[in-house]
């Protein structure tokens, strides 16, 4: 699945082991994308590599970060894997949706990978809709996190200092109080099923996500990345501003084209 | 979903899930009809150039051109394609919700068809014209098919395919530009000039192009 970039040289593929792997889950909103986006826009975070599946819808374009005329013409697909070794990063992208039937095979194919490339733990970012949340849910914030139990040991007294809330189970058929609870996150796409086969395969992953709507989600994606860095502490920032984070330069014209003059 | 001045952009599903789809385990009949969906949306392809039985070498191939799409077919057929110096080499059978093509090499140019031509005088050199539509689900497969059948080794391949204009994502608007235009993606080994202004940013190419 994962295809390492030829660096020249003969230079070995990259080695994960211990790394934290951060990835979006496709869900309401790419709010996750987005925000992944503006983790490898800021870090200028290298490319290392690409998935190379039947799993997702096929696109590419030119290079999505680029900053000047030299790095602009870099093609770029939908899959690809970013690494960060001075902070022990490694980030995949994922760019466009799942083709029916498939997602369950990449959800199985991702997470041998993880087992096998040793990655320490998986940290996903994701979304549900805003509009599904239930009264108590409506106050307060609209972020939330899980832990699988391995992590828990290891990060949940770090979620419980930042004052963090977990995301709450529902009965399995609301209105009726005496029933399981069960986890339930839609519009999330792949982090339900991601999460509980992380718990079953004691996989260490960590789940944020932020309730929201369809829109304008560029605010959402802050709000969700420097949600993320306070705990990863990825950039340094005394206070959490949209600032601290670079857009990258594909975000340009996500509402449309400019207008036609005789318009007015 | 509206934009600032109402103009409508489509923003199917995001979180590309289906909630039933993820609700519901599949059942052993539900896995039975996947099953016969599946095979049905298989893809055929057919060299003719080889004789059924024999040892299944790889077809050697030093430029592949392949054109997707009507149009892109039809600047073959206009440009380019002809009985002298052109000979059909193949074809791709497939069916899908939106069109069918049949294993058939006499065909019309209103028909969805995907042939595969080979030039006489070099028969390293091939061409596709690919007027049907190639769905998701077949865009892998039909790669993995027709690639795997070729030696790739110092293979050009050339995609010639088009979008709407207004697709084209830029400052201006699109009404005031002067279509059509060209625009290409090249992969870093591509090392040749290439005759007309690399896609810009935020512009991206997809479907079976893109595979």
């Amino acid at each position: 699945m994962f295809v390492p970039c030829d660096r020249g040289g003969g230079s070995a593929a990259p080695d994960f082991k211990g790394f934290t792997l951060l990835m979006p889950a496709v869900s309401v909103g790419n709010v996750g994308q987005l925000a992944i986006d503006l983790v490898i826009s800021t870090l200028d975070m290298t490319k290392v590599g690409y998935f190379y599946t039947d799993c997702l819808v096929p696109m590419v374009g030119n290079n999505p970060y680029a900053t000047a005329e030299e790095n602009s013409t870099e093609l770029s697909i939908n899959a690809e894997v970013y690494s960060l070794p001075s902070e022990k990063l490694v980030v995949l992208q994922i760019r466009s949706p799942f083709i029916k039937n498939k997602y369950r095979p990449f959800c199985e194919t991702l997470l041998s990978w993880v087992k096998s490339s040793k990655c320490a733990r998986v940290v996903l970012l994701s979304s549900s809709h805003a509009y599904q949340r239930d009264d108590e849910q409506l106050l307060g914030t609209p972020l939330r996190y899980l832990l699988t139990p391995d992590l828990e040991k290891a990060v949940g007294g770090r979620m419980k200092e930042l004052n963090w809330k977990e995301m709450e189970r529902v009965a399995a058929y609301p209105g009726i109080s005496d029933t399981d609870k069960i986890l339930h996150i839609p519009g999330g796409g792949i982090t339900k099923l991601l999460f509980t086969e992380s718990c079953s395969e004691g996989i260490q992953m960590a789940v944020l996500l932020k309730f929201c709507s369809e829109g304008d989600n560029i605010p959402d994606a802050f709000v969700l990345v420097n949600y993320l860095n306070e705990w990863l502490q990825l950039i340094k920032s005394e206070v959490n501003s949209s600032s601290q984070w670079k857009i990258p330069s594909s975000w340009r014209l996500l509402f449309g084209n400019g207008l036609p003059p005789a318009l007015f | 979903m509206a934009t600032f001045f109402g103009e409508v952009v489509v923003a199917p599903s995001r979180a590309g899930l289906d909630e039933e789809e993820e609700a519901r385990e599949e059942t052993p009949e539900d896995r039975e009809i996947r099953r016969e969906i599946e095979k049905k949306r298989e893809i055929d392809v057919l060299w003719t150039w080889r004789s059924g039985g024999c040892a299944e070498e790889p077809l050697v191939c030093s430029r592949f051109i392949v054109a997707i799409g009507r149009n892109a077919a039809a600047f073959l057929s206009s440009f380019i394609l002809d009985s002298v110096c052109w000979e059909v080499v193949g074809v791709v059978k497939l069916w899908n919700e939106w069109c069918r093509t049949s294993s058939t090499t006499n065909v019309l140019p209103t028909d969805s068809f995907c042939l595969f031509y080979r030039l006489i005088s070099d028969p390293t050199v091939l061409l596709c014209q690919c007027s049907c539509y190639v769905a998701e689900d077949q865009q892998f497969q039909w790669l993995e098919k027709v690639f795997g059948s070729m030696q790739k080794k110092g293979l050009q391949v050339t995609i010639l395919s088009t979008c709407p204009v207004a697709d084209y994502k830029t400052q201006e608007s699109t009404l005031t530009l002067v279509s059509p235009f060209l625009r290409a993606l090249k992969t870093k080994e591509f090392q040749e000039q290439v005759c007309c202004p690399l896609l810009e940013q935020p512009n991206i190419v997809r479907d079976l192009p893109a595979a």
